[in-house]
């Protein structure tokens, strides 16, 4: 949104405009949506785990019989007695101190049991996103451009790893490699070693989708006429994937960044609890069977602000990729026009495509990235310019 | 004037586009809409097969098998796969094969009645947030950035943690999740039709407005849609039996494939069937679902079979 909003600024305000300061209002827009989506993700799930049955205090007490009067100072501690609005009123303001409020059986602030148990996750998430990243970049490469009986095992590959569920999948590896064959520790263990088989399990999905994506960019890429210009000079065609296509093929893949900030989120909570791991998805589930509504709402907040800040970093990278896409951008003839094409896909099409395929498909994901409007299949924007425009400037 | 194929590319991925009416047109045309460009890829008639199989499996269950799915039997449990039991037996000893068999119906049905909720409201918001003023259409647009700022399993979660575990609340859940690529593909498509030469040479013509758009303007506009809902099905079907195997789904001791899952995690050191074949059904059908899914798009989209 942001780059579309510099465009659009040039457009109007041209020479006017300072892009400095378009750039300062853009990114202030954005940050600006961005909280009021997060208010709004606060405002959901706080609405909603007040609208369901039961009450609050029995779910605080538990099973243990109380006296009257511990019940009416819990009532008090945890300000039940007080209206709704109040309650969200005074829920907004300690939220906006970093307070996330009190479990209601930890035993402690919902901050500190989620920043307790966020590294495991992080741990994990991190590996298998360098495995996925990894995992793609090399088979997109390798397989990009090739006959069929070349790309085939590895599409197919990648459609069962975009269907199978992670946690079923979870389940194959433990079967194999830890029953059967002991290669890794089955449950629970906190070591690089124990982290194999998560990792692996979360970064399937992710992975696959990648790959297609990758692969479906690299592909468009390759029939660019700067690539042929780049072959003319004489350069490999390792080297025209690597450093040519490859940066052009990544533009779709971060746009679905986001999903895969969620789907790696999502598929934590269930990871963790197959190989019964510390982290976000034990406390989760164990928050869920609890009732512990505080520690919930804490969880999908901080997941929200998750989706949000890596959605705004995706927004902030594209011009760092295409420089057609940056403010003071001289190299293709209508950046302006292509600028906002491609900005108006990746945040009205990007999120459209995961949640549509949040296990199924790059279906919709690849297509979703790759046809911008007009029809055309411009991403990049399509320039006539035979020169790679990553490569200007640099010689 | 008759049914102009129009370009569905753009508008499936969610965009709204300007319509210049000609650019796909003659692309289109002369290899018509559902005509074939190469023969049907043999993974793409396996995908239908099994469909078709699971869809006869959901109805008549007793075609394939003629054990009892609830049929305990104590001297039988764990029992690996062979003669008698072709997929073996589970703790309570009943037999896996009749419980995949039975089992299709609810799972299909989660994920069927998942999709075609998202498909419903978020055909209402779709439409609502392009009739509607900027400020209708700004609300929704929140709405939906709302919605998918929450990572979808922890979206089905957050419903269950109010509405409570069960078949039910999961399906509602799951269509949550779907429900803002409906919406936005759905409302593409209105501004689409909106923007439409069709509607404009209607308009021209003196032609009803409303029978133009009834007649040939929605049900171009469905296809994509009813595409995105098939799809959606599979992932509702990979999603579902995620909240299932959480034991959130449904309960025991029906005969869902997440909920054998879960069911079996007990004793998957020991014991591999139980914790396998259902597996292998879900990956299956979330699989052909999509493939199937796929296909449709790119026969619609005049891309020709992949």
């Amino acid at each position: 949104m942001s780059i579309a909003l510099v465009a659009d600024g040039r457009r109007a305000g041209g020479l006017a405009v300072s892009s400095a300061g378009a750039v300062g209002l853009a990114v202030a827009r954005r940050v600006g949506y961005a909280v009021l989506v997060l208010w709004g993700a606060v405002t959901v799930t706080f609405t909603a785990l007040h609208l369901k049955s039961g009450s609050t205090v029995d779910v605080i007490i538990g099973q243990s019989p109380v006296s009257p009067e511990v019940r009416a100072q819990i009532i008090s501690d945890y300000a039940l007695d007080k209206p709704w609005l109040v309650q969200y009123f005074d829920y907004l303001g300690h939220l906006l101190r970093g307070d996330l409020g009190h479990s209601y059986n930890q035993g402690m602030d919902v901050t500190s049991a989620i920043g307790e148990q966020i590294l495991p996750s992080f741990e994990l998430m991190a590996a298998a996103i360098g495995l996925a990243l990894i995992g793609s970049v090399t088979v997109a490469v390798l397989t990009a451009g090739r006959p069929r009986w070349i790309r085939s095992p590895f599409s197919l590959l990648e459609i069962v790893g975009v269907a199978v569920p992670a946690f079923w999948l979870a389940i194959l590896l433990l079967t194999v490699f830890s029953f059967q064959l002991h290669w890794f520790p089955a449950i629970g263990a906190n070591t690089a070693r124990g982290l194999v088989l998560p990792a692996v399990a979360l970064a399937a999905a992710p992975g696959a989708t990648l790959a297609q994506i990758l692969r479906n960019g690299l592909e468009r890429t390759l029939d660019e006429p700067f690539v042929t210009t780049a072959r003319s000079r004489g350069i490999g065609e390792a080297a025209v994937l690597v450093r040519h296509a490859l940066r052009h093929a990544l533009m779709p893949a971060i746009t679905i960044a986001g999903w895969i900030a969620g789907a790696l989120l999502g598929g934590a909570v269930v990871i963790e609890n197959v190989f019964s791991r510390q982290g976000l998805g034990s406390l989760t589930v164990g928050a869920l069977g609890r009732r512990d509504f505080p520690l919930i709402s804490g969880v999908v907040l901080v997941a929200a602000s998750f989706y949000v800040v890596v959605n705004l970093l995706i927004d902030a990278a594209y011009p760092l990729l295409d420089p057609r896409l940056r403010p003071d951008a001289t190299i293709s003839p209508t950046p302006v026009a292509g600028a906002t094409d491609v900005t108006t896909t990746a945040t009205t099409a990007a999120p459209t495509a995961p949640t549509a395929t949040a296990t199924a498909t790059a279906a919709t994901a690849a297509p979703a990235v790759s046809a911008p409007a007009g029809g055309g299949d411009p991403t990049p924007p399509r320039s006539p310019s035979t020169t790679d425009p990553n490569q200007e400037g640099r010689g | 004037m008759t049914t102009a194929p129009p370009d569905l590319a753009a508008s499936v991925a969610g965009g709204a586009q300007p319509v210049d009416g000609t650019t796909s047109v003659p692309a289109a045309g002369a290899r018509g809409r559902w005509s074939r460009a190469r023969p049907t890829r043999p993974g793409v008639v396996l995908s239908f097969a099994f469909l078709a199989l699971l869809v006869v499996a959901a109805i008549w269950p007793g075609l394939f098998t003629g054990t009892d799915p609830n049929a305990a039997d104590i001297a039988q449990t764990l029992r690996g796969p062979g003669a008698g039991h072709l997929l073996g037996t589970d703790q309570n000893g009943r037999d896996i094969l009749a419980r995949i068999v039975h089992g299709t119906r609810p799972s299909l049905l989660i994920g069927l009645t998942a999709s075609a909720l998202a498909l419903v409201v978020g055909a209402a918001i779709g439409v609502a947030a392009a009739q509607g003023g900027r400020l209708v259409s700004a609300f929704f647009d929140w709405l939906l950035n709302v919605i998918l700022s929450i990572p979808g399993l922890l979206l089905a979660l957050l419903v269950i943690a109010v509405l409570g575990p069960g078949t039910r609340n999961s399906i509602i859940g799951l269509s949550l999740i779907l429900l803002p690529g409906f919406a936005r593909v759905v409302r593409g498509e209105v501004l689409r039709i909106r923007a439409s030469v069709h509607l404009e040479a209607a308009r021209a013509l003196g032609w009803p407005q409303r029978q133009v758009i009834l007649r040939h303007l929605v049900p171009n506009a469905l296809a994509p849609v009813l595409i995105l809902a098939t799809i959606g099905v599979g992932s509702a079907i990979g999603l579902g039996s995620t909240l299932s195997f959480l034991g959130l789904g449904p309960q025991p001791p029906t005969a869902e494939w997440g909920a054998m899952l879960a069911s079996s995690r007990t004793y998957f050191s020991v014991a591999w069937w139980p914790a396998i074949f259902p597996g292998i059904v879900i990956t299956l059908t979330v699989l052909t679902i999509t493939v199937a899914g796929q296909f449709l798009q790119a026969r619609l989209e005049g891309r020709g079979a992949r």
